[in-house]
């Protein structure tokens, strides 16, 4: 009988693991939470928050396990970069506030050894 | 501090432009742009430094990473600029003290392992540098010979990357032995001793030599036509450092295909095949425009065997170069000079089978192929050519004689020193070779003796001769005065310059 994966290492477990992680830095530093993995056909957005400087974020969370393909925010293209906006701006005309300030970040998630992680986050990048 | 810059150069033909490479290293998302008009080779030069970064265990920044070369307006080429993009980034990364960076030319293209490779116009490159100021190279080890002879400046020769940045953080580095700077004279594989008879054809070479006067050389296949040419650098004057200089710089334009030395000071002979195109003779190129043979043969010998042959206006496109001393090729990327003072030898048969001579006895081809073969060389060529003269095939009684023929050191020796004679009374003149004083000139304060003049006007009168030719016929007489040690061309140096002129009456 095959053995049941472990839950944490399944991708989509990664990926969540990730954003919870990310969800947690930006309430420690002040932010508030709106939305998590907000979701329409052309794609998701993992979390928008809101900093205390009021500008509204979007946050793409990519989670790896190794370096062995690259930096992780290299695997976000100008393609991903282009969706990530119409995607902000379809978040903001679904909640009736579009001409607020808003921002997209991006945020990095290095899985180390068991209960270690690094965190890479870039605010305003595109 | 996330900025970086080092010092670069680009060249455009024999010119260079020293680029300053800056990088900034910015939050964002991971990229890399490269700005300043770079074409594909210097594009590509983003994946070069990065694997030769990360092979050397430097961090490559995963951040937003600009690279901008300026000026912004000059377009850049080339590898060369590899290693100082990889120094600019590891100085924006504070991976390196920026006290060398910014006042060091670096030069070389990047291996993958971080090996420094040649490059191509090292030369025109320190050159570039040293006028705007810049005493202190970083050069691939390869082209170390060659870099050296840019003996005002501190030259770094380096191999590869690991070394470059050991020198750079901690000042140390092992101490390269300077190859000493012998300008190589060159054991002329070829001696004039050689050649068997052909008394006519030496003096010929003798007197172009002298004066740099170009030469066509007419005779049937083996007569030795491509031996006198092959010969003819030996007897040449060597060339000072500057010439050195102007020579090496245009073969490292050139690329990594010449065989001649840095380092040397014979003159250079180019001998381009019948089938080259005029691209290949003058330069060109739609990307980088690249010196043709006449410009290889700069401060040289151009040799064109079986001239007849070349393709049509191949020859005529020579015909600018050999009046101006340099050549101008005009591309849509821009236009550029190359140097091209070069002396023309042409070797022809005298008919398509080659056996047109003498009694002509076996010569297989009608009256009208023979006639028509060699006024392939058009008029206006065979204009700009001094001397012309018939290399006969060779009789039993010279193929007899068991003593070897004159050496080339000898005829360079006399080379020498009759234009030594020339330089000394053009001190004041703004030409140095007696082929080149001016028509003017010659009619004024360069004519031969009274009764030397009255034989030329005669031959004028009987139409032997046009005006122009009379010209030639002068300044090639003062070469063959500066050979005899006449002060003024005799009626004897006028003649023989006539004699040498005739040949086949073209």
């Amino acid at each position: 009988m095959a053995t049941k994966h472990d839950p944490e290492k399944t991708n989509t477990s990664i990926g969540l693991f990730g954003e919870r992680v990310i969800a947690q830095f930006l309430r420690s530093n002040g932010a508030k939470i709106l939305d998590r993995n907000w979701r329409i056909k052309d794609g998701e957005i993992d979390i928008v928050a809101r900093h205390d400087s009021g500008t509204i974020a979007f946050v793409e969370v990519k989670t790896r396990s190794s370096l062995a393909f690259g930096h992780p925010l290299e695997s976000i293209s100008s393609e991903k970069s282009q969706r990530l906006q119409r995607l902000a701006l379809g978040w903001l005309a679904a909640h009736h506030c579009l001409g607020v300030d808003y921002q997209i970040d991006c945020a990095a998630v290095l899985l180390g050894k068991p209960g270690e992680h690094t965190i890479e986050y870039r605010a305003n990048v595109l | 501090m996330t900025l970086g810059m080092s010092l670069g150069v680009a060249l455009v033909g024999l010119e260079g432009h020293l680029v300053t490479i800056d990088v900034d290293i910015a939050d964002g998302l991971p990229g890399y742009t490269l700005l300043g008009l770079p074409d594909t080779a210097l594009t590509e030069s983003r994946d070069r430094v990065r694997s030769a970064l990360v092979n050397c265990l430097q961090n490559w920044p995963n951040r937003k990473v600009t690279v901008s070369l300026s000026p912004a307006w000059l377009p850049k080429s080339g590898p060369n600029f590899d290693l100082p993009i990889a120094i600019a980034l590891l100085a924006a990364q504070q991976s390196i003290p920026s006290e060398h960076t910014v006042d060091t030319l670096f030069l070389g293209e990047l291996a993958l392992d971080g090996r420094i490779r040649a490059v191509r116009g090292v030369l025109p490159s320190l050159i570039a540098a040293y006028k705007a100021g810049i005493t202190t190279a970083v050069v691939p080890q390869a082209n170390y010979l060659e870099a050296q002879l840019m003996s005002e400046m501190t030259i770094i020769p380096m191999t590869n990357l690991n070394e470059l940045l050991h020198w750079l953080k901690t000042g140390q580095r092992d101490e390269v032995q300077g190859l000493d700077v012998v300008i190589d004279i060159g054991d002329e594989l070829f001696d004039f001793s050689d050649l068997a008879g052909q008394q006519r054809a030496r003096t010929a070479a003798e007197v172009s030599a002298v004066g740099g006067h170009h030469l066509l050389l007419i005779g049937p296949p083996g007569a030795g036509k491509t031996m006198i040419a092959q010969r003819f650098p030996g007897i040449l004057p060597p060339l000072s450092r500057n010439e050195s200089l102007e020579v090496t710089a245009i073969h490292s334009i050139a690329g990594g295909f010449s065989v001649r030395s840095p380092l040397s000071s014979s003159a250079p002979f180019i001998a381009p095949h019948h089938t080259a195109t005029r691209v290949a003779m003058v330069g060109g190129g739609s990307h980088h425009i690249r010196p043709g043979a006449c410009s290889l043969a700069h401060r040289g010998v151009l040799f064109i065997d079986e001239a007849p042959e070349c393709g049509v206006g191949v020859l005529d496109s020579l015909r600018q170069p050999l009046e101006s001393g340099s050549i101008t090729i005009a591309r849509s990327v821009g236009s550029i000079a190359y140097p091209a003072q070069f002396l023309l030898i042409l070797a022809a048969n005298p008919c398509p089978c080659g056996k047109f001579s003498g009694r002509g006895r076996n010569c297989t081809c009608s009256s009208q192929q023979v006639r028509r073969y060699l006024s392939k060389l058009s008029g206006p060529l065979m204009d700009r050519i001094d001397l012309r003269v018939e290399v006969e095939a060779l009789s039993r009684v010279e193929m007899m004689q068991p003593e070897l023929g004159e050496g080339s050191s000898t005829i360079r020796a006399r080379v020498i020193a009759a234009r030594a004679v020339a330089s000394a009374r053009f001190r004041f003149d703004p030409w140095s070779l007696n082929s080149e004083i001016p028509s003017r000139a010659l009619r004024t304060s360069y004519q031969p003796e009274r009764a030397a003049m009255n034989f030329l006007h005669n031959e004028l009168d009987q139409e032997h001769i046009s005006a122009r030719g009379l010209h030639k016929v002068m300044r090639t007489a003062w070469s063959v005065a500066d050979l005899a040690g006449h002060l003024i061309p005799s009626v004897e140096d006028t003649k023989i310059a006539y004699s040498l002129r005739e040949g086949i009456g073209l």
